[in-house]
């Protein structure tokens, strides 16, 4: 099934400048690792050595957080969202 | 009169502190920076004139609002003070003695995760506002009820990461965040937050996604100030 990942702005430049790009998927792992398919580089900013979500970056399936839920292994349906939102901080 | 604490007197902070102190809402700010006025900011940080280079950040920006509308206003509706200071574990509580609100408008995130614990500490309600890029973000928390900064990011992440002055930002995104920060706090003020939802701007084309947050219950927020339904 296809689903749409919203790319945010400090990742495009690992999807070609894409911010929004269309991979399939019936869980939340799936979809990262087809996503690291077609964009190299892309699941290590995502995920730990461990395949683990890093500490510092969230996933949202549509507007749930997967952490709340059951992480990674969340179920995706056709037509989901899943947000990639990285932790920033700068302010000055 | 309100306690206002502003941390970080830059992209953000400066906006912010305009904002608020253009409110006509009774305030009694508390600059914080540790920093001083290059020339590199004058595009953004729009409280420093040239002749600010050099000089703490903070101290200018309480000079230069303090001047404005001196004749029209007293001490008993507006006052601004300020501490050249970097905030800490161990300066942060004293920073936030008496405080109504904090925005924390720092540009690390090592400062940005010790605000946030500080906070939750002291139940003091945090304006979490953050630019980078053409990104912008905007999150209330009111500690013990809504999520926190690790209820959304488990911690830091290792190792420096581009600060604006190094990855760039949208100078107008500065005045967007920065002016939606004071909103917020006005809002908190007011006693009708707009809390939990992670507001989101692209200011390439203007889009505006926010994300509805929940509480982390194994957050350390959590274990100190447990859910409600908990």
């Amino acid at each position: 099934m296809s689903i749409t990942v919203k790319i945010p702005a400090p990742l495009r430049p690992l999807t070609a400048n894409q911010s929004e790009v269309v991979v399939e998927g019936a869980t939340v792992q799936a979809a990262v690792d087809e996503l690291s398919r077609k964009f190299p580089g892309l699941k290590e900013r995502l995920l730990d050595e461990k395949g683990a979500l890093r500490r510092y970056v969230n996933l949202f399936r549509n507007d749930e957080d997967i952490r709340g839920g059951a992480g990674l292994a969340t179920a995706l349906a056709a037509g989901d969202r899943l947000t990639i939102v990285p932790a920033i901080a700068g302010g000055r | 009169m309100s306690r206002v604490v502003i941390l970080g007197v830059g992209g953000l902070g400066c906006p912010a502190a305009l904002a608020l102190a253009e409110s006509g809402v009774p305030l009694d700010l508390l600059l914080i920076d540790d920093d001083v006025v290059e020339r590199s900011n004058l595009a953004r940080q729009i409280l420093f004139r040239e002749q600010d280079v050099g000089e703490p950040k903070a101290a200018a920006a309480a000079r230069r609002l303090g001047a404005m509308h001196s004749q029209a206003r007293d001490r008993a509706s507006f006052r601004v003070d300020f501490e050249n200071i970097r905030w800490s574990g161990s300066t942060g509580a004293a920073l936030l003695r008496g405080a109504d609100i904090l925005l924390d408008a720092s540009d690390n995130f090592a400062t940005r995760f010790v605000a946030n614990d500080a906070c939750i500490a002291a139940r003091v309600p945090l304006i979490h506002g953050a630019a980078l890029g053409w990104e912008g973000r905007l999150l209330t928390i009111l500690p013990g009820l809504t999520a926190c900064l690790r209820c959304l990011f488990e911690g830091p992440p290792p190792g420096p990461l581009p600060t604006c002055a190094e990855a760039g930002v949208a100078s107008p995104l500065c005045g967007v965040v920065g002016a939606a920060m004071a909103r917020a706090a006005l809002q908190v003020l007011a006693g009708k937050p707009a809390a939990g939802v992670l507001r989101r701007w692209e200011a390439r084309t203007g889009a505006e996604r926010p994300l509805t947050l929940r509480r982390d219950p194994s957050c350390a927020c959590g274990i100190l100030l447990p859910c409600p339904s908990q």
